[in-house]
């Protein structure tokens, strides 16, 4: 049976409230960026036609380039210790009881901190005159100071959103062991499998769905992070923790070069975009499989 | 393979079992011969799946010990027992192919890649699934997907027995007479200790060699398909085998004769005549009794009748009980005053719910 749509065209109007909210909170504002995009202007609130000499500008700055190779470098890092980390402590969290609730409870303190927060503990925890953390690396006789060197402020920036956001990857997957019926492990057992082999076999085919969520929330966030870099070094020191939202804020707020800041956010937004896309296609190939019974 | 046996085998789900209710299996002791195929049979909860999981190894006993072939197995766990276990929902590693799958315990195990190929292609080819062995398992029929479970267990030369856990409850009807003949081939052809575990009777009665039949975590008997049939030895074995299953009157007894509602029925069998005890019953299956065409009998009240393709039940209040008759679909039923004849000789007696024995 097949209803076409031709013979319901009021049945748009059903969708039309939606189709505002969209328009007003995405699509309009977004086009106002796009108008900037495309225009420049010497004051006076006169703006002229500049077609994509904007775009070309920020593809071929090398600042921009410098930005985006921080925020690369600072995703990937992030990625890389926060999946697996968040993963081995979801395997190793207890499956039920009062201790489990416990843990959960702990793991979830830091995802209800609001992000300038996290970056005022962080930037307090590291100073080297009052905080835990600064003082008392330097006091083993480690020279640790976030403020003067990069390689620190880096360090520093990253244990923070490790801090901050394993929880998020780790309650992930822990749903998604909740998920795996019990007689699969009893199987597993009584087939001989190795603690590894129903890691491979049993459980990751189950947190498949969920890594690729925490996979996405944390790529998306972490490449649009602004607040707590910005609380902790202010993008410094000179520009070595300036990420791409940092700078993007420079050039519109700091510099008020509309044009240029407009164009850079489009492409910064179709990086996001287009990297979501590319991991949620190739990670879905061949994944039309039915869902197992029971 | 192996004889299994335990010894006052009890398992307890609290942590301080207290009363025997606390228990789920009370002091089991069981000897199962090597080569033999059991059927575990009892209603929902009478502790079945635990005796299961305990002779796997997926459980620990909270008393007693089990032996494989004399040796204490108690403490090892399933990996060491060398047991294969079909579970109730088929379990297939979904990420590999049906190859890889019956591949896995073997690979678990350090075989080597030619001696794998060459199992693997022997069970497929007993299940029949030797086509589907590059195919993906994730997109199997259920009933494929349980004889990709079974062949797992099969794959192994080693295993000391095969313990099926309620193995056909998703698989469809016509799909499930056929791996139940499957399953009992494999058993002539291997010879393989076989437990199957099942609420069903047809499954357990057409499948094992000796039936068990488990209430409240207890064995009540263990016999032949056919000697559950004829003489429970409790009264729940005669409700729970045969459909539908024994009728049971209360009555007195004289030491030949059972009499039940002012009728003496004799009983022609050696009673001794010093059984003493007030709750006596009659029970008799269904098969066993008739509606009498000559006014003798017991009477009873017509309820309602059942028709099937070759028997007819018809459902009686009698001597203050509920009553069935089985007759050839063919045999009319009388139109009134309904009275019952049962079967002397097929008929046996039972105090306090357990059948009395006879003087050898």
């Amino acid at each position: 049976m097949s209803l076409r749509k031709r013979d319901y065209p009021k049945a748009w109007l059903l969708v039309l409230p939606v189709v505002l909210i969209v328009a007003f909170n995405a699509v309009i504002p977004l086009m106002t960026v796009v108008n900037y995009s495309v225009q420049d202007t010497f004051g006076n609130n006169q703006f002229f036609w500049v077609g994509l000499e904007w775009f070309e500008e920020v593809l071929h700055s090398e600042r921009f380039g410098n930005a985006l190779g921080r925020q690369l470098l600072f995703t990937g890092l992030v990625l890389a210790i926060e999946i697996p980390l968040g993963l081995m402590i979801a395997l190793g969290l207890p499956k039920s009881g009062w201790r489990a609730s416990a843990y959960m409870m702990l793991l979830a303190l830091p995802l209800l901190i609001p992000w300038n927060v996290v970056g005022t503990i962080w930037q307090i925890f590291g100073r080297i005159d009052i905080g835990l953390a600064g003082a008392a690396i330097n006091a083993v006789g480690i020279d640790y100071n976030y403020t003067q060197n990069a390689f620190d402020a880096w360090i520093t920036v990253i244990a923070m959103d490790v801090w901050h956001w394993t929880s998020l990857v780790a309650l992930l997957c822990y749903s998604g062991l909740k998920s795996v019926p019990e007689v699969y492990y009893q199987a597993a057992a009584i087939d001989g499998a190795s603690r590894w082999a129903i890691f491979r076999f049993v459980q990751l085919p189950r947190l498949r769905q969920v890594l690729i969520i925490a996979f996405l929330l944390r790529f998306m966030d972490s490449f649009m992070i602004y607040t707590e870099p910005f609380v902790i070094t202010g993008g410094g020191p000179g520009n070595a923790t300036t990420f791409l939202s940092i700078d993007l804020v420079k050039l519109a707020l700091g510099q008020f070069d509309l044009g240029h800041a407009a164009a850079m956010s489009l492409i910064y937004f179709l990086i996001v975009l287009l990297v979501c896309w590319l991991f949620y296609t190739i990670m879905s190939v061949g994944d039309s499989r039915p869902e197992p019974r029971q | 393979m192996a004889q299994i046996e335990t010894r006052a085998l009890s398992h307890s789900y609290l942590p301080d079992p207290d009363y025997p209710a606390d228990f789920a299996l009370k002091e089991l002791d069981l000897n199962l011969l090597d080569g033999h195929a059991y059927a575990l049979l009892g209603p929902s909860g009478c502790g079945k799946s635990t005796l299961l999981g305990i002779i796997s190894g997926l459980l620990r006993p909270t008393q007693g010990e089990i032996l494989f072939d004399g040796q204490d197995v108690t403490h090892l766990n399933a990996r060491q027992r060398h047991v294969a276990e079909v579970f109730q929902f088929p379990v297939v590693y979904e990420t590999m192919s049906v190859f890889d799958n019956l591949a896995f315990p073997l690979k678990n195990r350090g075989f080597g890649r030619e001696a794998i190929a060459k199992r693997v292609a022997e069970v497929a080819e007993l299940l029949d699934l030797s086509e589907q062995l590059p195919r993906k398992s994730a997109t199997l029929s259920a009933g494929a997907r349980q004889l990709v479970s079974l062949g797992r267990g099969l794959v192994r030369t080693d295993v000391n027995a095969i313990l099926f856990d309620e193995p056909l409850t998703v698989i469809d009807p016509q799909e499930k007479w056929r791996l139940r003949t499957r399953l009992k081939q494999l058993h002539r052809q291997s010879g393989l200790t076989m437990i199957y575990v099942t609420h069903d009777q047809t499954e357990a009665l057409t499948f094992a060699d000796t039936v068990m039949v488990m209430h409240e975590g207890r064995i009540l008997q263990s016999g032949s398909p056919s000697e559950l049939f004829e003489r429970p030895k409790h009264k729940f074995v005669g409700k729970f085998i045969g459909s539908p299953g024994m009728n049971f009157l209360h009555c007195q007894f004289d030491g030949n004769a059972a009499i039940v509602d002012g009728q003496s029925i004799p009983l022609q069998r050696p009673y001794g005549t010093d059984i003493d005890g007030s709750s006596f019953e009659l029970g008799f299956r269904p098969e066993y009794c008739e509606f009498s065409r000559d006014g003798s009998g017991i009477a009873a009240q017509l309820i309602d009748v059942d028709c099937t393709s070759r028997r007819k039940i018809a459902y009686l209040n009698a001597a203050g009980a509920k009553v069935c008759v089985s007759l050839p679909a063919d045999q009319e039923i009388p139109a009134d005053n309904h009275r019952i004849r049962i079967d002397p000789q097929r008929a046996l007696l039972y105090a306090a719910e357990i059948l009395v024995a006879e003087r050898p």
